[in-house]
């Protein structure tokens, strides 16, 4: 089956081909006599839009999206948000993902749960837009004033009469219009609102309940072939020696060859591809090679090593200084106590359901790409660079993803894709098998953060330092000779980004705070994985604070409170939060033995508090058993949708705080299935609350901060049930076991 | 190779494919049907869920040869009408995030209600710990199948 969700460049092309980079909306009408006729929209001054609206006269309309739909249900809020402002009538929105025109969409990707914050506004004027195009189209036709015109529901309705004129009927008079600057156009107020904040379904739904949506992995083009490629399993190996002739026998099996490794910022492993007429025939032939590596040289990388070089670089000297508040070294020495402790997370796999794939057709004029992928524009560039053909020539189809968490924001997968086909001369699916999924992904880092506090002699918190030090993503690539990297690791800007983000304690009111950054050396690549830097740094901050609680004897709720300055905005934001989590969680009532409640809270945009409350069993398990996570996250687009994400967010961070972890042994990674790297199962889900805070201020994002909080609470929770400090992730039973 | 005949959703379909092929790849690259998921391939995530005989299956385990005239349900024959109550509890609880693990997710839920038409929590659990979902949905996974049960009561 074809996706069918995309729109072709082509029938883009049709449509708005001159003035492209200045439309704002686009009116389309259909056929007409046989030829389709098409009117492109209007300049706009300033305004670089992020999607079309169409109407056409039969009253459908269309959005496109350029966010990928990962599952967070960016086209339909997307669609709300323009849906809204257009006042139209909700049953006939279609939407379909935007295409790779970079003139026009230059948003084609989603990353740091970006897509409400950066498209709520733009939408909503460009839906502002064509109402008023429409309203004017109609005045003019009725010959009244623009005012007597108002658009309900799909339609344009003269006040007092009862007249009205359906969109479709408006859509080629309105195309006609010259366009407003949005400046000029009124937006709604939020009381106003009649889509936004309502539990409005999700679009794509209905096609992932009955198998018909299309991920990267069911596209199926006219003689497709299958392949999947032996990589070498020490990063950084190269092929030796490859024996193809049993392989070359399977049936099914059309070709073997080698694919060389890209180095650089695709940073692919290269290996032998193996191209069937079918994934599994790809697999059977695969599993017939006869392979010799060559590894790289010297020492092989192990995890125990990495936590040597970890354990000693908390103590040498910071390559890097990001924040230096008042005088810490100062405070620390004038406090009369001080605490230290070290917290420790591993490299962790995104194990997206949907393996890594990618289907490229290599024509003689144009390639042809369909990807699941979370960077579209980006696999554009770099496939056009990589044939050595212009932009225009590569079309990306970005489909349906099976999760993503920032794994698809490489585009390692699509290159070595386009490498098979170019070969093959026909459409080719390169597919990923878990065990490839596990072994070769691009991990979150592997960290370990030294935290010390000085208290003064009245209990109180005069001074915080944290050491972060991770093997970098801004490195990532430097073992394959990524030269450009050594400037990156100096650039505070993206040491701030990638290694360290989140690591700043504020808005708690500390007078002296410094937080400083060292690298570690790292064959295995790494990358973003949901939240980043912040899926590790609030473990360190969050579970230290709950440490000096108690080593103050003070509740940790108190104790938390009483560090946010009344007054300063994101201090009163978390507090509400911190109050209104606590006392849906029952923060203080009694437990039964060994469960224990844990909090922990964090402002970044959005702003959080969660209650985790855990039951730890003889055998010294951790069963979390309910959550509670306050959050503001501004003006709530979908209230549904914010708790569905929260949830995921949660559920999705707790393999990580309970079983998840990706090790390393002789230069390989240990783990290849979902055996041996655990994943969070239903019966160990907890009952998640969700309680928004409601706020009009802009919306923010909700993909990440319900994973940044569970460790820290899950570990705190775990004080409270056994009275032992959880410092290391994902938590060890054999400390909690009790018999 | 002879040709084998897969009594699918309801149709026979014959297929020329080596005996020991998964019947999930025989159904996603022979046949057609892509609503069934490769997730793992050994069984451990449930992505590939299928009916064999109305018992919910890992279609990565199960070797075509080994099918003979057994009935094969995929998410495509049981969604076909939409109005299968566990289709329409998870629209009602709005289940999947990306959607990749919901097919599976759904045969196994529909195949446990055919059994246990009002299951306990602790059966909800068990039933379903072998369906791994990425995205975390499984709390409306939980919410969605006591739907569906009270719907049928
Ligand atoms: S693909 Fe069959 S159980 Fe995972
Ligand atoms: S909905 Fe994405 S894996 Fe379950």
């Amino acid at each position: 089956m074809m996706p069918d969700d995309t729109l072709t460049r082509r029938a883009f092309l049709g449509v708005g081909a001159q003035g492209a980079a200045a439309l704002v909306v686009g009116f389309y009408l259909p056929a007409c006599g046989g030829t389709r006729e098409t009117t492109p929209g209007r300049a706009g001054q300033a305004f670089t839009p992020n999607a079309w609206i169409r109407i056409t006269a039969d009253d459908r309309i269309t959005i496109l999206v350029e966010k990928p739909e990962l599952g967070q249900g960016s086209r339909t809020y997307t669609a709300m948000m323009v849906a809204e402002e257009l006042e139209a009538d909700w049953s006939t929105i279609r939407v379909v993902q935007a295409p790779t025109v970079p003139a026009i969409y230059k948003e084609l990707r989603t990353a740091g749960s970006g897509g409400v914050e950066s498209t709520y506004l733009a939408m909503r004027q460009a839906g502002a837009q064509a109402r008023e195009l429409l309203r004017t189209a109609a005045a003019r036709h009725w010959g009244v004033p623009r005012q007597d015109c108002r658009a309900v529901n799909g339609a344009i309705v003269l006040a007092g009469t009862g007249r009205r004129l359906s969109f479709g009927a408006l859509a080629s008079a309105a195309a006609a219009l010259p366009a407003l600057a949005p400046t000029e156009i009124p937006l709604k107020a939020p009381e106003q609102f009649r889509l936004i904040g309502r539990a409005v379904p999700r679009l794509d739904l209905p096609a992932k309940v009955d198998g018909s949506a299309t991920f990267g992995i069911d596209v199926r083009v006219p003689g497709l072939l299958f392949a999947v490629i032996a990589r070498c399993p020490y990063f950084g190996g190269r092929l030796r020696h490859v024996d193809a002739t049993r392989a070359r026998r399977v049936p099914g099996v059309h070709a073997v060859f080698p694919v060389a490794p890209l180095p650089r910022r695709f940073n692919t492993a290269g290996g032998v591809a193996v191209v069937a007429d079918s994934s599994w025939s790809a697999v059977q032939g695969r599993r017939e090679l006869v392979l010799a590596w060559d590894r790289p040289a010297g020492e092989p990388e192990s995890t125990a090593g990495l936590r040597r070089v970890m354990e000693r670089a908390v103590l040498g000297p910071a390559t890097f200084v990001a924040v230096d508040r008042g005088d810490v070294v100062d405070a620390l020495r004038g406090a009369s106590r001080v605490l230290e402790a070290d917290y420790e997370s591993p490299f962790q796999a995104h194990a997206t359901m949907e393996p890594m794939n990618t289907t490229v057709d290599v024509r003689e004029r144009e390639i042809e790409v369909w990807s699941p992928t979370q960077f579209a524009d980006e696999v554009q560039r770099e496939i056009a660079e990589l044939a050595g053909v212009a932009l225009d020539r590569v079309i990306v189809h970005m489909t349906l993803s099976g999760g993503s968490f920032g794994r698809r924001y490489q585009w390692d997968v699509p290159a070595e894709a386009w490498q098979v086909a170019n070969v093959m001369r026909r459409p080719v699916q390169v597919m990923w098998t878990r065990e490839d999924d596990f072994q070769h992904d691009f991990y979150r880092p592997h960290n370990r953060q030294r935290l010390r506090a000085g208290l003064d002699t009245r209990g109180r918190l005069v001074a915080w330092s944290t050491r972060i030090v991770t093997t970098p993503i801004a490195a990532t690539n430097l073992y394959t000779g990524y030269t450009e990297s050594p400037e990156t690791l100096r650039d505070p800007a993206t040491i701030a980004a990638l290694e360290w983000y989140g690591g700043d304690i504020a808005p708690y009111a500390i007078p002296n705070f410094r937080l400083d950054y060292a690298p570690a050396d790292s064959v295995v690549p790494r990358s973003w994985w949901r939240s980043v830097a912040s899926s590790y740094t609030p473990f360190a901050e969050e579970s230290f604070m709950d440490e000096l609680a108690h080593a103050l004897g003070r509740d940790p709720l108190r104790f938390r409170l009483d560090l946010l300055t009344p007054g300063e905005p994101d201090a009163d934001r978390l507090r509400r939060v911190l109050r209104l989590a606590a006392e849906q969680a029952g923060w203080g009532t009694p437990l039964p033995a060994f469960q224990g409640r844990g909090l922990a809270c964090r402002v970044n945009g959005t702003c959080s508090a969660q209650v985790a409350h855990v039951a730890v069993d003889p055998d010294g398990s951790v069963r979390v058993l309910r959550v509670v996570s306050a959050v503001d996250c501004g003006l709530v687009i979908s209230p549904d949708g914010v708790r569905a994400m929260t949830e995921g967010a949660i559920n999705f961070a707790l393999t990580a705080v309970l079983t998840g972890a990706i090790t390393v042994k002789d230069g390989a990674v240990e783990q290849s299935n979902f055996h041996d790297y655990r994943v969070l199962r239903l019966s160990q889900a907890p009952d998640i609350d969700v309680q928004i805070v409601s706020s009009t201020a802009p919306p923010s994002g909700v993909g990440e901060l319900g994973a940044m909080l569970a460790g820290p609470a899950v570990a705190n929770a775990v004080f409270a049930a056994t009275g032992v400090r959880v410092r290391r992730l994902p938590i060890e039973s054999t400390l909690l076991r009790r018999t | 190779m002879p040709s084998i005949t897969l009594h699918i959703n309801d149709h026979p379909h014959a297929v020329d494919v080596a005996p020991d092929t998964p019947l999930l790849w025989v159904l996603r690259d022979t046949v057609g049907l892509t609503g069934t998921k490769y997730g793992c391939g050994m069984g451990l995530c449930g992505a590939c869920t299928v009916h064999l005989d109305g018992e919910a299956r890992r279609a990565c385990q199960i070797l075509v040869s080994s099918i003979g005239s057994a009935r094969i349900t995929t998410i495509e024959g049981l969604a076909a009408d939409r109005k299968h109550p566990v289709i329409r509890a998870w629209l009602a609880e709005q289940v999947p995030q990306c959607g990749y693990c919901q097919p599976g997710q759904i045969m196994q839920a529909a195949a446990l209600l055919a059994g246990t038409p009002h299951p306990t929590r602790q059966q909800i659990d068990e039933a379903m710990n072998g369906n791994i979902c990425r995205c975390g949905t499984y709390q409306r996974i939980r919410r969605a199948i006591a739907r569906a049960a009270a719907e049928t009561a």
